[in-house]
């Protein structure tokens, strides 16, 4: 491990500075999960480690009309255990639930998750499904971008040296609709997907028609992915068990998967199809419940 | 009335407190004055040769002190003596092991060491280093080194074998044949013969506490090295043997250990430390890390099987046949012939054939793992018994029942079991709750396996002092690795009927105690366990005389009870423990000291029969282990809650090796070298594992102990394989029985399944 400074300021103008810095290669250190590892590892060397839980608006939680804001430095567990989000987004409750262990969800939250860019990502497929828009910051400004634009490659998100997340914003989830995340992994706990996967559906509760579907996939290609062949299997259609069959093998389509010790090729576009119908089986469950 | 009063017991732990309490020092708690940090560089190479090594500018980084390489070694005046117990290896190679000399044979192999004044300091000389290879192509698999063309890891090797050695040498480092009746004719009069064959992974033993030491080298040449071995006196041998210093020059203190399971036998970075602590007259530490662990320790040998078993239609087995092949790593010595005991160990076969070879190739080399070469060869014989069972069309448990060994029966290596509880552990399966609770529905299966391991004895001594005060204290240099320190205290309280808590247990360093061999081998508590009665005996009988010459009696006319002797012929003559003890730093014979010594105890082979149900989802493969029970014969269970404990670590690092452990080679480079992608099972991996403990007394030894460390990692896989087939209809030949592998042989059984559709018509 190399030595790096230590910065934990305690306001965005503090942080700005620091990012400012023309030698510095600044990475924002969060619940510190993946970071910590990566410089143990030699994987990442940064100059500076800067913590950014002691600013205020990292640790923002709320709900309101413009829907679901979640500061970058919010760990999964205050997350998922936030009312709105068990009771609205549920999807992205249930991605949060997964990340590592209770104990690494204490620590890390979906803000790092995202940055860290890993195609497993758990809970970048519920962001997407969500329709989830990530508020960048950094000395220049603010801008906001919809999630999917985030995601550049494995270990690559879209912000410059001199930027960091402030936040997520996640729009109102639109009436009678339903989400879910399922996600494969060998183990029970403590583990990275081998392929994982969010559906959102919005059902007209008269005609029964699917209105609207998204699906998005982890770990079965350099970011994760939206599964568009399989949400047009969907919409416009009552759903029934053989659009869901349908939608499975379609979802294949957007899945561009390597062989390595998690999994094949082939086992993971095989996953993707059993998760895409186990979640959208569940959403209808989820919907029919309501 | 029970016969012991703390034998059998659940008495706690004698380390509980400091355990809990974060008070137990383990190696890294170790902090010396002016102690500088060791690292080793390590070769990213799996084969190559070593041109050149310059470590001139890492010698210049302010803060290093001293560098390594095997340019330093000293030399040796007698070669070839060999190490390790079970998995042995001989003083060369354990020294190209801990450092390469001209060659380097797997990736992670140490080329240098430096030592420094920070861990940081000695991380950046490591870049400093600068190695000129030439770049082998690495030899991958045991196949693939058997392979006339392949490339020679050692040009000098030739197989050890009874048989007619080649002209030229190879990869094989051992070829091994052995016949006990005639196999030919014994398959011959089968009436069904089944042949399988079988493949198994590399697997590690992840001890949670990665290899850690801490070495002091005086001026005048004597060593003191902290370390978290499972045996000091086999440090001592090893590194007295390998960097020629007088064995009694080294002192080697025990640190508490975080876990051995037989990969702590041999040493790794000891000799390294040692060497720089030579160089740089300071004292240097090592801590290893995961990944090194990971790539440049001792896993366990992956093993290639073909079976075949014959017999009648009654059932009786007439004969069986092995050929297996262990990978052994980067140098000879493998697990060929503890497996070839392990393999048709349960059963009582009319003629056996064994073929067995070891093989050398670009990989760790294998060091013994919890009963080394149980697991692999179990899961293919028991994996065949249960092949055959259902052809003749009986229970699998049944078919045990009419087969098993018993004593007087052979084992494979033609020696008689003495007395065995095969027969018991089978009794307690019918008997048992999980085997009559049906386990039912879709997708669900039971499975049941028999397990056996030898077990060793060897050489063990302890000391037991009697204090002024009539306590007593237990003084070995037995590492407590399973709870040693705590049967020891039983055993003392037990033979001199005192109360636990005047029974002290100190583990010394190599300078204070008598020789005692290493914990592993199953062997801690059953010949470790006799010196201990031994030296309780002694002691006790010392203390008669001196009861004798104060009451002034013979002292066979001496009785003892529970803190008190007298005359047997006028037992108002009495006198107390404590007066006696109390006296002996004052007068008489003086202070008494027991002694205990024990060598060459016969086996005391350990059985087991377990149980496993498990459901798997049919779209994914996966294999969820519902319930387990572990049966298993301890002889006599001096602590019946660590033993229990024991039996639950081994089954679940059996479900491991059966179900996600593997090590992920490409292209001899080891692709998962961390705790993320070798997957050991979390808890919420293995369901409570039940135990039934069976008590048939060993033949020898007091109290008929037996060992029960090793033989609960023989047969999970095995269970678990046979459940699955039962859940499935698809029988699991390869280890690690994967969900993808689960779901690839389930599609591939309903393909062949699928009717073939007619032409046409219909």
């Amino acid at each position: 491990m190399r030595l790096f400074e230590f910065a934990a300021p305690k306001s965005l103008e503090e942080a700005y500075k620091i990012l400012s810095r023309a030698d510095a290669d600044v990475r924002a250190l969060a619940g510190g999960t993946d970071l910590i590892d990566q410089v143990h590892q030699g994987r990442r060397k940064p100059s500076i480690v800067m913590d950014i839980k002691g600013i205020p608006e990292m640790k923002r939680l709320a709900f309101d009309r413009e829907g679901l804001h979640i500061g970058a430095g919010a760990s999964c567990t205050d997350i998922y255990n936030f009312p709105p989000v068990k009771k609205n987004y549920i999807s992205i409750a249930e991605s949060a639930a997964l990340v590592g262990s209770v104990q690494i969800q204490n620590r890390a939250g979906i803000g790092g998750n995202i940055c860290n860019a890993a195609p497993s990502a758990d809970t970048a497929p519920s962001l997407i499904v969500h329709n989830a828009r990530v508020v960048i910051a950094g000395p220049k400004g603010q801008r906001v971008l919809p999630i999917e634009q985030f995601f550049l490659g494995p270990g690559q998100n879209a912000m410059a040296k001199d930027e960091i997340l402030l936040g997520i914003v996640v729009p109102p989830p639109p009436a009678s609709s339903a989400s879910h995340y399922l996600r494969f992994i060998p183990r029970e706990e403590m583990d990275i997907a081998v392929a994982g996967v969010a559906s959102m559906v919005v059902i007209d509760p008269k005609s029964k028609v699917c209105k609207t579907a998204r699906i998005a996939l982890a770990s079965v290609a350099p970011t994760p992915v939206r599964a568009k062949d399989a949400e047009a299997v969907l919409e416009g259609h009552v759903i029934n068990e053989a659009l869901i069959r349908e939608a499975g093998e379609k979802a294949i389509n957007a899945a561009k998967p390597i062989t390595d010790v998690r999994g094949s090729i082939e086992y993971r576009k095989e996953l993707v199809k059993v998760l895409t119908r186990r979640t959208l089986t569940k959403c209808l469950e989820t919907l029919g419940n309501r | 009335m029970p016969k012991y009063k703390y034998l059998g017991k659940a008495t706690q732990k004698v380390d509980a407190l400091e355990r809990v309490t974060g008070k137990a020092a383990f190696g890294a708690d170790i902090h010396l004055p002016g102690m500088l940090h060791g690292k080793v560089l390590r070769s990213p190479h799996p084969h190559a040769i070593i041109k050149a090594i310059d470590y001139g500018m890492a010698l210049k980084l302010e803060g290093v002190k001293a560098v390594v390489t095997s340019k330093d070694l000293p030399s040796l005046e007698d070669a070839r003596a060999s190490f390790g117990g079970e998995v042995s290896i001989d003083q060369e190679h354990l020294r190209k092991l801990f450092l390469a000399h001209d060659k380097v044979l797997f990736e992670g192999h140490p080329i240098a060491a430096v030592a420094a004044t920070s861990l940081e300091i000695a991380e950046q000389a490591l870049e400093l280093i600068k190695v000129e290879y030439e770049v082998l192509p690495p030899v991958e698999d045991a196949f693939k080194a058997m392979q006339p063309n392949a490339p020679l890891l050692h040009p000098y090797l030739y197989p050890k074998t009874l048989g007619q050695k080649p002209k030229n040498p190879g990869n094989v480092a051992t070829i091994m044949f052995h016949e006990r009746g005639d196999a030919e004719k014994g398959f011959a009069e089968a009436d069904v013969v089944v042949e399988e064959s079988f493949e198994t992974a590399m697997v590690h033993q992840v001890y949670i506490e990665p290899q850690v030491d801490a070495a002091q080298v005086e001026e005048d040449g004597k060593v003191t090295l902290w370390t978290a071995n499972q045996g000091i006196f086999n440090v001592q041998s090893q590194l007295s043997s390998i960097l020629n210093i007088p064995l009694g020059s080294i002192n080697v203190v025990p640190m508490e250990i975080g876990g051995g399971f037989g990969g702590k036998i041999i040493t790794y970075v000891e000799s390294l430390t040692i060497m720089l602590s030579q160089k740089a007259g300071r004292p240097v530490k090592m801590v290893m890390s995961r990944e090194e662990v990971f790539k440049a320790t001792g896993p366990g040998s992956p093993g290639y099987f073909t079976i075949k078993v014959g017999a009648k239609k009654n059932g009786k087995i007439t004969a069986a046949y092995i050929k297996m092949i262990h990978d052994c790593g980067a140098f000879p010595g493998g697990p060929t012939p503890m497996a070839s005991l392990v393999s048709f160990g349960p059963y009582n076969i009319p003629s056996i054939k064994v073929d067995g070879y070891d093989v050398v190739t670009n990989k760790p080399r294998v060091q013994a793992y919890r009963a080394p070469g149980g697991t692999p060869v179990n899961f293919s014989v028991e994996s065949t018994m249960n092949v055959l069972a259902d052809k003749l069309g009986v229970d699998p448990l049944k078919f045990r029942m009419q087969n098993y060994a018993k004593e007087g029966d052979y084992m494979v290596n033609d020696q008689r079991y003495n007395r065995i509880g095969v027969k018991a552990v089978l009794d307690r399966v019918v008997s048992s709750s999980h085997w009559n609770t049906p386990w039912e529905g879709p997708n669900r299966g039971r499975g049941m396996a028999l397990g056996f391991w030898i077990g060793a004895a060897g050489t063990s001594s302890a000391l037991v002092l009697i204090n002024s005060d009539g306590s007593a204290t237990g003084v070995s240099g037995q590492v407590d690795l399973t709870g040693t320190r705590t049967s020891t205290q039983q055993i003392i309280a037990e033979e001199l009927q005192m109360p636990l808590e005047k029974v002290n247990v100190k583990v010394g360093d190599t300078d204070s105690t008598p020789y005692t061999m290493g914990s592993f081998g199953s062997r801690t508590t059953y010949s470790f366990g006799t010196a201990v009665y031994r030296a309780s005996r002694d002691a006790l009988a010392q203390m008669k005389a001196r009861a004798a010459t104060q009451l002034k009696v013979n002292p066979e006319d001496v009785e003892y009870a529970e803190g008190r002797f007298w005359s047997k012929k006028d037992p108002e003559k009495a006198v107390s423990w404590n007066e006696v003890a109390r006296s002996t730093i004052t007068r008489g014979e003086g202070v008494v000291t027991g002694r205990g010594t024990v060598t060459g105890l016969g086996h005391a082979p350990e059985f087991t029969a377990q149980i496993a149900d498990v459901e798997v989802d049919p779209e994914t493969g996966k294999v969820y282990v519902k319930r387990f029970t572990a049966i298993q014969d301890a002889g006599l269970a001096i602590n019946p809650m660590q033993v229990e404990g024991q039996i639950q670590g081994g089954v679940t690092q059996g479900i491991g090796w059966g179900m996600s452990e593997y090590y992920y080679y490409d292209k001899g480079k080891l692709r998962n070298a961390s705790f993320l992608d070798y997957r050991m099972p979390t808890s919420l991996d293995v369901p409570m594992i039940d135990i039934e403990i069976v008590e048939v007394p060993a033949s020898e030894g007091p109290y008929g102990v037996r060992g029960v460390g090793e033989v609960s990692i023989v047969p999970p896989p095995a269970a678990i394989a046979e459940a699955i087939y039962r859940a499935t209809g698809v029988r699991m030949n390869k280890l690690p029985m994967t969900p993808e592998a689960v779901l690839w042989a389930i599609k591939t059984k309903d393909k062949e399944r699928e009717p073939v559709a007619a032409n046409g018509d219909s």
